[in-house]
């Protein structure tokens, strides 16, 4: 119902929404929770697990009930808190967890069933028999409890990330944080001043007070206006500081466009949804308020009932009575306002209940000191209350309660960075520590301080302390002049009584709940929350916490600070994973690396497939071919045959000059490098420094202080930041410089048996055997361009790379494919390269795989007796030699047409298939068309013994097993005579 | 986080790759024991820790940064270069 004459809303501008398929109007600064509760609409939501109806308890984001769904189709948004969701011309919105309507929720049935459906209650019941859980239980549960769906269909909505650096980082805009911002404003401190809420003023707006001497929302709005004017200060509305880090760090979310019609938000208003903030502040002030608790009593989560503060609120800012005749329970002080303030706007209120016998006389409302409301009546709608008191009870007709059981200041920042907060007796209630988070103070109300007097005092105090620090000076505002009301309390947590009283409404935990926690023994506050979870979900338990616990420490014969807390967790609100994870959608900043051939190769009808960030050509299909497999046997047969082309660019190139780059090489290779001679390339290992294999690959020497080193394309980068690491930490005294110069060369293998004649005929100098023999390098001019040879190969056939500056690489490729092709050749692509190389028992990345050395590879020889390198130390370790360690060997299946997997696993024949008897896997396979059937590599223990031996080959996931003969991985020229030819 | 870079100066962590304790080289011929010791025995302490970080989106020098492994705090860096973590040059030398 809405008041005239209240609220600082603009009352002459109707905003018109839909709630449940039905219409209502609000005015403009409404939210929807405002909104409906000046249409007494007071049923908004089913709760999680007994689906009672509930109503709207808080005005802020600790709303635990009143969770709807805005939208429709896949822009709809689950779980808003219609207290915070501002309306807007044609909102929609619904309520969730409930079916066919929130008027009728056919699901409501589990309430009657509430004393099968405790605390623990699917632990106890749904045990057995287990594979039930995953097909029936668990998706009856999910259907039955919960919050809102997603849409189901991927999200259109924008989403933004975003960056903020301040000296003074202002963390809510009560009466503490506008003073905080204010003080260091004027300053000339840089301040972010971030408010939760649509309008800057927190408490300042709900609240019936003066500052100045003026009402103190109209003294809010003057400080405001004048931070607006400072260049210095950034306001920042519907920001929530989410989370505390290191060096401070903050995040925030802030909701860009969820008050807006779909029309000005979204793509076409380049407004994003949320942005997900990063806000690195040299110090901060926490001004956050304090949240206001319910009391536990029989029935208390009926539609009508909320906390006292809430009802003040709706009443002050929103000009809305949320009943015609409201009642107050309260066990302090402040909840008397209420009543104050609700007969000050004419609207009835039967009684203020307090649990104090000493409890403030009212001034215009009765007060019924030292007793309790026990329970209460009304299904859709609180219609009664009955009060207990030393008379006995008595019921009184009401439509509307007004709870407190107190305030709790909004510690969780502080607690961010391992804080724990310290209990506060006087206060009830748990209070910062100072100095937890480095930088923060707290101020106000947050630091238990919560008369409107003292919240100004501590935020000027606060922000002149930061200033202190960041070494700024300015003058200091005069202290307003406010009230400095004493907050009495008396701890009331829970009312004795039969019925269920609700603790946390969210999650559907009751008083029961948590003492059958320490009955069952889960005494640990921790514990007591998994078990009953109390304190999950949306609102992590904001509203229940500090009750719940105060209910276990008495349940357990502890005192509250003995029972302690949680631990508070970022973020502060819910945050959408979709903020947290803008510009990472899809390709995100992930760059694409396109090789100088990209066009070319899709011009032949590339297939390319992603290598790290590369794109490579995966095969060439030529006409007439189905599918890779035929495309693939061809350029096999292509390259044994006659000349095949391929881009082998990817792989890492580091350019390696100075006078001591020998000495680096040696230090980095297992093997020999200084005795490398000029114009020759020579194969090396490198190990990390445990002994295991890092990587392999080709190294030339162009001159006598210039080499240039070749990666393999999945660890180049390890490998530079493994040179980084030596040059500048094992040996800065190296005379060495390198430099990657993976992008700068285009460079081309050519291989088969007519490649000296393709090469010979591109090539300004002659390329002959005595000139280029196996092994050999040198720099060449082709078509007029200074490149390199390198006579190299990774297919066991005559071949070589040539190397040509990036610019040159399209124009060279289509010179080399055309020539290739005039031999009866062509391009071939990863797919052929991966069949050439396993054919020859060339190994890659899916042998060197971390886990492997040199021994295991066969390699041992390659470490070098006459020198020291890295990682030699530690790979000869006894266990790193031991004959039983998985050894490299060549594997092919028994029968000729049958197909084999990488990743399957080796068993002896005999032997049963359990992981006991695992021999070894299988690295790389591939269809070898020179042999006619399958081949592949495994590392099986100590396979080198084993050759000629029949093993069990089975991968469950494809479904293959077969037998295997166990062979030397060189399937093909054994003895290189094609590769020197 | 943000790591101070003596080049760059103060940087976002993810421009940094980590690596562990900086520690000095053992010489390449100390043998598996002093080896063994260096890749696998660390001190792993809960306070100040001096440690090598690798500016690899960045300027790719090697620092030395000396943090809190309790509170993040970070205490100095410098560049490893400089920090005395160097095998000597004649340990290494290949035989002839």
């Amino acid at each position: 119902m809405r008041i005239s004459g209240l609220g600082q809303v603009s009352r002459n501008r109707p905003v018109s929404f839909a709630f449940n398929g039905k219409h209502y109007m609000g005015v403009e600064g409404d939210t929807l929770a405002s909104a409906l509760l000046a249409n007494d609409v007071h049923l908004v939501a089913r709760s999680f697990k007994y689906h009672r109806p509930r109503g709207i308890l808080t005005a802020g984001s600790e709303e635990p009930n009143a969770l709807v769904t805005v939208g429709e189709g896949v822009a709809a948004d689950p779980n808003i808190r219609a207290t915070q969701q501002e309306i807007f011309e044609g909102l929609v919105a619904r309520s969730q967890n409930c079916w066919p309507s929130v008027d009728r929720d056919l699901m409501a049935v589990n309430d009657l069933a509430a004393p099968f459906l405790g605390a623990g209650f699917y632990y106890k019941t749904f045990m057995w028999p287990a594979p039930l859980w995953e097909k029936l239980y668990e998706p009856i549960i999910r259907r039955a409890a919960g919050l809102g769906a997603l849409p189901g269909a991927a999200n259109t909505d924008v989403y933004e990330k975003a960056f903020a650096f301040c000296d003074l980082l202002v963390i809510g805009s009560g009466p503490a944080g506008l003073m905080a911002a204010l003080t260091a404003g004027r300053a000339g401190a840089d301040v972010i001043l971030a408010e939760e809420d649509s309008r800057m003023g927190g408490r300042l707006l709900a609240e019936v007070e003066e500052i100045d001497g003026r009402p103190a929302h109209m003294w809010a709005a003057e400080v405001i206006a004048e931070l607006e004017q400072l260049d210095n200060v950034r306001l920042m509305t519907r920001t929530a500081i989410t989370g505390a880090y290191d060096q401070g760090t903050f995040s925030a979310l802030e909701r860009v466009s969820h008050h807006l019609p779909p029309s000005q938000s979204l793509k076409t208003a380049h407004r994003p949804r949320e942005c997900f903030w990063r806000i690195v502040a040299k110090a901060s002030v926490l001004a956050a308020g304090a949240i206001e608790r319910p009391i536990a009593f029989c029935n208390n989560d009926r539609p009508g009932i909320m906390t006292a503060g809430a009802v003040r609120a709706y009443l002050n800012r929103w000009g809305v009575a949320p009943g015609e005749r409201i009642t107050v329970f309260a066990n302090n002080d402040d909840a008397h306002r209420t009543a104050q303030d609700l007969v000050a706007a004419g609207v009835q209120v039967t009684a203020v209940v307090d649990s104090r016998h000493d409890a403030p006389d009212g001034d215009g409302f009765p007060v019924i000191k030292g007793a309790v409301v026990c329970d209460t009546a009304g299904r859709r709608r609180l219609e009664s209350v009955t009060v207990r008191s030393v008379r006995g009870e008595e019921k009184i007709q009401t439509d509307c309660l007004a709870m407190s059981g107190g305030w709790n200041p909004s510690v969780h920042l502080t607690c961010h960075m391992n804080g724990r907060p310290r209990w506060n007796r006087e206060l009830a209630a748990f209070v910062p520590v100072d100095g937890v988070v480095p930088g923060m103070e707290v101020a106000g109300a947050a630091n238990g301080a919560f008369s409107t007097s003292a919240a100004l005092r501590e935020g000027a105090a606060a922000a002149r302390a930061a200033l202190a620090d960041l070494g700024l000076k300015g003058q200091v505002p005069p202290l307003p002049v406010a009230s400095e009301e004493v907050y009495r309390i008396s701890p009331l947590w829970a009312v004795p009584g039969k019925g269920r009283a609700w603790l946390d409404f969210q999650n559907d935990v009751t008083v029961k709940d948590v003492n059958q926690a320490a009955q069952e023994n889960f005494r640990s506050v921790e514990h007591m929350k998994r078990y009953t979870t109390q304190g999950m979900a949306t609102d992590q338990g904001k509203n229940s916490n500090v009750a719940a616990l105060a209910v276990l420490a008495d349940a357990t014969g502890r005192s509250i600070p003995e029972t302690g807390v949680t631990t508070f967790r970022a973020p502060f609100v819910p945050t959408s994973i979709a903020a947290m994870g803008a510009g990472a959608e899809d390709q995100g900043f992930k760059p694409r690396r396109y090789l100088t051939t990209h066009a070319a190769g899709l011009e032949q009808g590339a297939s390319n497939v992603e290598v790290g960030l590369w794109y490579r050509a995966s095969y060439f299909p030529k006409q007439g071919e189905t599918n890779w497999r035929q495309s693939c046997d061809r350029e096999v047969m292509m390259v044994r045959n006659a000349v095949g082309v391929c881009d082998v660019s990817t792989l890492g190139k580091i350019d390696i000059k100075g006078r001591d780059a020998a000495r680096l090489l040696d230090l980095v290779y297992t093997n020999m490098f200084s005795t490398l001679k000029i114009g020759r390339v020579r194969y090396g290992l490198m190990l990390r420094e445990d002994g295991f294999v890092m990587d392999d690959g080709t190294t030339a020497r162009l001159g006598e202080d210039h080499y240039v080193m070749t990666t393999t394309t999945a660890a180049a980068g390890q490998v530079m930041a493994h040179l980084e690491f030596l040059i500048q930490v094992v040996r800065p005294d190296l005379d060495v410089r390198f430099t990657s110069v993976t992008d700068h060369w285009a460079q081309f293998a050519i291989a088969g048996p007519k490649a000296r004649a393709l090469v010979d005929a591109l090539v300004e100098e002659t390329v002959d055997g005595d000139s280029w023999p196996f092994m050999g390098c040198g720099e060449i001019t082709v078509k007029g361009v200074r490149g390199r040879l390198f006579r190299i190969s990774f297919s066991g056939e005559h071949a070589y790379e040539i190397a040509v500056p990036a610019r040159y690489g399209d124009a060279l490729y289509r010179a080399l494919v055309a020539q290739a092709e005039s031999l009866g050749g062509g391009a071939y692509g990863m797919e052929a390269l991966n069949v050439l190389r396993i054919e020859k028992g060339f190994i890659t990345h899916a042998e060197i795989n971390g886990t492997v050395t040199a021994f295991d590879l066969g390699m041992q020889g390659l470490i070098s007796k006459k020198k020291s390198c890295w990682g030699k130390a530690l790979s000869e370790r006894a266990g790193l030699m031991d004959e039983d360690r998985m050894q490299l060997v060549g594997l092919k299946p028994a029968e000729t047409a049958q197909d084999i997997s990488a990743g399957a696993h080796l068993f002896d024949p005999d032997a049963t298939v359990e992981r006991v008897n695992d021999l070894g896997y299988v690295t790389s396979v591939g269809f070898s068309p020179t042999l006619g059937h399958m081949i592949g590599f495994a590392m099986v223990s100590a396979g080198a013994d084993r050759m000629g031996d029949t093993v069990r080959l089975v991968d469950h996931t494809r479904g293959i097993d077969t037998l295997c003969e166990i062979v030397n991985p060189v399937f093909f020229d054994p003895e290189g005579g094609r590769v020197r030819g | 986080m943000r790591i101070t870079c003596p080049i760059c100066g103060e940087r976002d962590r993810r421009e940094f790759t980590y690596r562990g304790a900086a520690l000095k080289t053992p010489a390449l011929e100390a043998g598996i024991e002093a080896w063994h010791a260096q890749v696998h025995l660390r001190g792993n302490p809960a306070g100040p820790l001096a440690e090598l970080w690798h500016h690899e989106m960045g300027c790719g020098a090697w620092v030395q940064v000396t943090r809190n492994t309790a509170t993040h705090e970070m205490l100095g860096s410098v560049l490893a270069e400089d920090a005395g973590l160097a095998v000597s040059a004649s340990e290494t030398e290949v035989e002839t």
